[in-house]
């Protein structure tokens, strides 16, 4: 009857109680300290712990992303078929398509989806590109190496939040620091906030600012993955530094490039901190007359502006959607260079 | 020290080799222009961060004449005591404080776990389960929202902690992290060991994956605590400034809360300072812990 017990007890320990558990709960599987029951019993259990043991090990992942993230997905699509309302959310009536046909008759949707392309492409390329550029000057032998790297990684630590309050008032119209050094080369005061494009560009800046030197980490990774004698070979065909880097570390940096740009390209189509911070007041509507409102940030208005939370799941599968389809071509993209090369 | 222990033997297939042959020849040593060029970027990193310091030592008026300050005023304490008691942020540093310790222990913990399990032990599925692990990595949190808010009203759940500390209690990247960590750092024959000696698999976690992931363990608690310290989009919806996050704080400080661009400031320094202290003391962890994790494929 005992043993019978242990049998039960040894299972729920390992399934429940797995993270950092002190040894002691594991004594009962190897059977000290409790009276030696017969050998094939034991075995019996060993090979019961082999097996269930991984399961155990991944099961708090699965459970916890499947309650929290999975579950949540399919009922964001059920939500997106109902029309639910932050007033009266007892009150949900079938809506079927009516949200998504809402949502594509409505301006407001298709200049959100162009403002997060374009912020997307103007915050992206040139991000990267200077990634590249620094990872490459990292990547020569300096004193203090480890000093510069934390140095440009140091924007990693600032929130979305912090960053943005902070280069909000730099770019304020009156007394901010950027319309007083254009000031020095002969450029009006602009203002930022209100403006079509350079609301566009200072939440840009915003996220180059943030996510410059981690990128710029990732290529230097790669860079160091580079065997050496592909530059040596390089350099006796008589190539200089600068077509070492065109024909070398380009070419070996191809995957991490795609790599990166998919990173940026899931980042910037959630973009949503920025432009809400930026916009002060009218934030949630991504500045006063829409001009930098975010995908992310029209859900955002919808759900909890507005308080429309069917359409708001609506534009989250939206987005969703279009995420896959930049895999996907993304996908086709990695095929196409690995066939070729 | 740690930083080396685990970049040794961690970078993919042939990592000794490639390691000694680039420090034998390729690295060249940088020129005068080099250096120009990193302080320049240097100085835009940090530039934003000192001048937040400055303007949060100044007073509302002053900020809004031209030219802007540049060097330090005399109002910082002032500035910073009004942060803490209006803004909250008092309140929010000690809730941010449970919020990301709680999710970095979760984290740093199932993540050993499965990336343990996905890296030495076999089971039907595991290169399924674990393709399924990384693609979850793609998943918007917006696809979540909604549903968490709604349920998380009908609990009554509305301005506690747990709403915002459960969803994110384990991570992808984490267990894909510990994954990669572990298929080198940890020798089979060591488990295969302590299972001669009758180990249990709990016993064989504690005593032996365990401590052979400790410096992979602190690198992704790191990183965990600064994404965790970050989060944005779910607490701003789950919680209000009656019991906020860092975040949140800030988040009501840009929308208007306090009107004082000095106390605003004072709030952004305030709310940063954690983490700028841990780059001061763990940069080097945190630098290595972001470039082996960009060594995927």
């Amino acid at each position: 009857m005992s043993s019978s017990k242990q049998a039960l007890a040894h299972p729920a320990t390992s399934a429940d109680a797995a993270p950092g558990t002190p040894p002691g709960a594991a004594r009962g599987a190897h059977g000290r300290g409790t009276p030696p029951g017969p050998e094939s019993w034991r075995s019996r259990l060993y090979r019961w712990d082999m097996k269930a043991s991984p399961y155990a090990f991944i099961a708090p992942f699965f459970v916890i992303f499947g309650a929290f993230g999975l579950v949540p997905l399919l009922y964001t699509a059920w939500y997106s078929l109902h029309n639910v309302q932050l007033s009266g959310l007892d009150h949900q009536t079938w809506a079927g398509l009516d949200n998504y046909k809402n949502l594509l008759s409505s301006e407001f949707f298709w200049n959100a989806l162009e403002n997060t392309f374009t912020i997307g492409v103007i915050s992206t390329v040139p991000q990267l590109l200077m990634a590249i550029g620094i990872a490459h000057l990292l990547n020569y032998r300096l004193r203090g190496s480890t000093l510069w790297r934390v140095v440009m990684l140091t924007p990693y630590a600032t929130s979305v939040a912090a960053a943005t309050l902070v280069f909000t008032l730099l770019y304020s119209w009156d007394g901010g620091m950027v319309n007083w050094l254009l000031h020095f080369v002969g450029i009006d005061p602009i203002n930022w906030r209100e403006s079509d494009w350079g609301g566009q560009f200072a939440v840009s800046s915003i996220v180059i600012w943030r996510w410059t030197g981690y990128n710029a980490l990732i290529y230097l990774a790669a860079m160091q993955a580079i065997p050496s004698d592909l530059y040596e070979s390089a350099a006796i065909d008589g190539a200089g530094r600068w077509q070492q880097f065109r024909h070398v570390t380009i070419p070996m940096l191809r995957p991490t490039i795609l790599f990166t740009i998919v990173v940026s390209t899931i980042g910037a189509t959630q973009l949503f901190g920025e432009p809400l911070l930026f916009g002060g007041v009218s934030g949630s509507k991504g500045g006063s007359a829409h001009q930098y409102q975010t995908l992310g940030l029209y859900m955002y208005d919808q759900g909890w502006g507005i308080g429309n939370l069917g359409k708001a799941s609506a534009i989250a599968w939206t987005m969703f959607l279009i995420l896959l389809i930049v895999a996907a071509v993304n996908l086709l993209i990695t095929r196409r260079l690995r066939k070729s090369q | 020290m740690t930083t080396s222990e685990l970049t040794a033997p961690q970078v993919r297939k042939e990592p000794r080799r490639s390691r000694r042959v680039m420090g034998a020849g390729k690295q060249m040593h940088a020129g005068p222009v080099t250096y120009v060029v990193l302080t320049v970027f240097a100085l835009i990193s940090l530039a934003p961060l000192v001048w937040t310091a400055i303007a949060a030592s100044r007073n509302n008026e002053r900020l809004a004449q031209s030219p802007p300050p540049l060097w330090f005023g005399a109002n910082l304490f002032k500035n910073l005591q009004a942060a803490w008691d209006q803004a909250g942020l008092g309140t929010a540093m000690v809730n941010s404080t449970i919020v990301a310790g709680t999710i970095t222990i979760g984290t740093v913990v199932f993540s050993t776990l499965a990336g343990f399990a996905f890296a030495k032990l076999r089971f039907r599925f595991s290169s399924t389960l674990l393709l399924l692990t990384i693609g979850t990595m793609m998943i918007p949190p917006q696809l979540a929202v909604v549903p968490l808010y709604l349920w998380m009203s009908d609990l009554g759940w509305s301005n506690q902690l747990q709403t915002v500390i459960l969803p994110t209690l384990v991570s992808a990247f984490g267990t894909f992290f510990m994954r990669q960590y572990l298929v080198q750092a940890l020798p089979t024959e060591l488990i295969e060991a302590a299972r001669v000696d009758g180990a249990s698999s709990l016993r064989v976690v504690w005593h032996v994956v365990f401590p052979a992931a400790r410096p992979a363990m602190a690198v992704l608690g790191l990183l965990t605590f600064v994404f965790a310290w970050n989060d944005f989009l779910w607490p701003i919806i789950a919680l209000n400034q009656q019991n906020p996050t860092v975040q949140v704080a800030l988040n009501s400080l840009g929308t208007g809360y306090v009107p004082d661009q000095a106390v605003i400031m004072a709030g952004a320094l305030l709310g940063t300072l954690p983490l700028l202290l841990a780059f001061i003391l763990f940069g080097k962890q945190i630098v290595g812990g972001i470039m082996q994790g960009a060594i995927k494929g």
